[in-house]
């Protein structure tokens, strides 16, 4: 059985005058200790999934229905109670921007033992030691220090290597990590993500990445869920998905990515941009910006199916097959 | 943080000299003192001599250089009216004033935080809704008119309260006699405290409450909840104390001006403060009086702010009191 299924999830918006669908019927499993990558532009419901997962979405956003099963239990009907006790113990998350993550009064201790206590009865000089071997694993210098320490006395990187640690306090099952490096300086990113991969194969931690990078994800992820506009548009492992993209999208952003053009050439961009969730346009949301589109695309919404080794949801994925095909041999 | 002290107190010092000027200044413009001094029956060359003896006729600098050099051996001139120095005639008002402004700043201390946090976290509760409608009611009446009618309420329709004077004061040291030792002057102070509570009360629900709800959509926030944390703890530990540090900068700046809204307060309970005093003084231009007690509140609103300005940085850790000093 699977560590976390997701089953139909649909999250809605309620606005002022309408609501919005940000997830549309998403499904997908994660075993244990597998570590899945989701990935997609600004908008595309990524994040939205992962703070779903956890529960944490807050009005005016709200799950419509489907279920988030983690190990048979739903997450989604799940009282407060039950919820408090999986929150950072058997599932942990990992924000998006280290500099507002943690809480600029309280120490690092802190807001590490806190973690601890609130799961595990333990005496506060018990969750410390804790606290400093979790430092330790994250190459923390000093780390009986740093716990003494306020937030804004450490550096970005810093911050997100304790963030780490707090999220592998309880040995999770499952971390969730909201692109967690879009914050840092470009120097320390490899190495945020080169420790997290690390830390997540020593402890088999299962990871969910959300990232709009599929470098990163290539080098992390052992199978990936492409997203458009709240939907799931192509799935699978990542190594099927970065070699042999099925649908339009997945290609153009494989296409826009830096490695993919020569040096002194324009990157290869997709033209247009995300669709507003107010403003999802009929058939396919990705129609206006996908060359290959037909009058089908336009009308009608294609289903996911299965295309080899993956799924994609692409009326014309024949279509294309054969075409790409055709390139490679006159090539 | 010795470095800041100081820096600190060369501020304080700086703005209690601007203010002793100004008050000085109101001086010159409130009538003739001789008026007050000698009556009417008084010929023309004797007040010119009674005036150059006074010092009447000095430039401003030097009538103002005199008076600061006196100010600062604790010299604040001589009441007309009573006949006695002006800085004892307020000591003696003082501890009425400062015990007045003691138990609304309990009240509103006691209060807000509740207050201001249950409507953060609840807002969308009918007793959310009340507090907030009542804040506004309480804000928007003037300090006077909640006095009378609380007066009106609690003393004349109820009598539950008595409608002034301090009552049983205890005598506890110098001019300081207390209300807080007796059941009398308990009685006695209550109304009064929550009539001068009135308007700040429902200003620091109002700010507790935005402060707080502001800091519960913040990250760190969300955060603690994907980490388990309790919601009680979450919102004292984690969000209160974000939250009162900009209270605290105001609260500051609120008890000083909370001492110059006691004469409001003052007069309608017959409270005798130094507020109640000042308004006398002032229908008596009894000139002196009147300024040593400008340069008294001044004093009062430059300590309290130095003083909050400190704990400030002591309460928040991203705020180095060495290096601001620098």
């Amino acid at each position: 059985m699977s560590l976390l299924s997701v089953r139909d999830l649909t999250v809605k918006f309620a606005m002022r005058d309408e609501t919005v669908t940000a997830l549309n019927g998403i499904s997908f499993d994660v075993a244990k200790g597998e570590r899945l990558g989701i990935v997609g532009e600004s908008g595309a419901g990524k994040s939205i999934t992962g703070f779903s997962l956890m529960n944490l979405i807050s009005r005016p956003g709200y799950v419509d229905r489907g279920e988030i099963l983690l190990d048979g239990e739903d997450v989604v009907k799940m009282n407060d109670k039950r919820l408090r006790q999986l929150r950072g113990d058997k599932m942990a998350m990992i924000f998006q921007d280290p500099m507002v993550t943690l809480n600029p009064v309280l120490t690092i201790g802190q807001q590490m033992i806190e973690t601890l206590l609130a799961h595990r009865k333990l005496s506060r000089e018990e969750a410390r030691q804790i606290a400093i071997v979790k430092l330790r694993e994250v190459y923390i210098p000093s780390p009986e220090d740093r716990l003494d320490q306020y937030p804004h006395e450490l550096s970005g990187g810093m911050r997100q290597r304790i963030i780490i640690a707090i999220a592998l306090l309880l040995d999770p099952e499952l971390i969730i990590a909201d692109e967690p490096t879009t914050a840092l300086d470009v120097t320390i990113q490899a190495d945020i993500m080169e420790l997290l991969l690390e830390l997540c194969q020593s402890n088999k931690v299962g990871l969910i990445l959300i990232t709009h990078d599929l470098g990163v994800v290539s080098q992390m992820t052992e199978r990936t869920l492409v997203m458009y506009a709240g939907r799931i548009i192509e799935a699978g492992r990542t190594r099927e998905i970065i070699n042999d993209p099925q649908h339009p999208y997945t290609q153009g952003l494989i296409n826009a990515l830096p490695q993919q053009t020569l040096p002194g050439h324009k990157l290869r961009q997709i033209p247009g941009n995300m669709p507003s969730l107010t403003n999802i346009p009929p058939g396919c949301p990705f129609n206006p910006r996908c060359e290959y589109a037909t009058d089908l695309c336009r009308s009608k919404l294609p289903e996911v199916i299965q295309y080899g080794e993956v799924q994609v949801a692409c009326h014309e994925v024949e279509r294309l097959h054969a075409e790409g095909a055709r390139q490679e041999q006159n090539a | 943080m010795f470095a800041y002290l100081v820096k600190r107190v060369f501020q304080a010092i700086a703005v209690m000299f601007v203010i002793s000027l100004i008050a000085f200044a109101i001086q010159g413009n409130l009538g003739d003192p001789l008026r007050e001094l000698v009556g009417q029956s008084v010929s023309e060359e004797v007040r010119q001599q009674l005036r150059d003896e006074l010092g009447l006729n000095d430039s401003f600098l030097t009538q103002y250089l005199r008076f600061a050099g006196n100010a600062l051996q604790g010299d604040l001139g001589t009441s007309y009216f009573f006949k006695e120095p002006a800085l004892d005639v307020i000591m003696k008002k003082l501890p009425a004033t400062l015990e007045l402004v003691f138990g609304a700043t309990l009240i509103i201390v006691g209060l807000s935080v509740p207050l201001g946090v249950y409507t953060a976290i609840k807002p969308d509760t009918i007793l959310s809704r009340i507090i907030m409608g009542l804040s506004i009611v309480g804000i928007s009446i003037p300090v006077f008119l909640t006095a009378i009618l609380m007066i009106f309420v609690f003393s004349v329709s109820y009598g539950w309260f008595p409608s002034f004077g301090r009552g049983d004061v205890v005598h506890v040291w110098g001019y300081w006699e207390t209300n807080f030792v007796t059941a009398d002057g308990w009685m006695h102070i209550i109304l009064p405290s929550f009539a001068l509570a009135s308007i700040m009360l429902p200003l620091f629900v109002r700010l507790i409450r935005a402060e707080m709800m502001e800091v519960l959509q913040s990250e760190y926030v969300k955060y603690a909840v994907a980490k388990g944390i309790r919601p009680w703890r979450i919102y004292f530990v984690h969000a209160l104390k974000n939250t009162l540090l900009p209270v605290i900068t105001v609260g500051g700046v609120q008890i000083g001006t909370m001492v110059a809204y006691t004469i409001l307060t003052e007069t309608v309970f017959q409270w005798p403060g130094m507020g109640f005093m000042f308004l006398e003084a002032v229908n008596r231009v009894d000139t002196p009086l009147i300024v040593a007690y400008l340069i008294v509140v001044g004093f009062i609103f430059v300590v309290t702010n130095t003083i909050v300005d400190l704990i400030y940085g002591l309460v928040n850790p991203t705020v180095n009191l060495a290096r601001m000093g620098a």
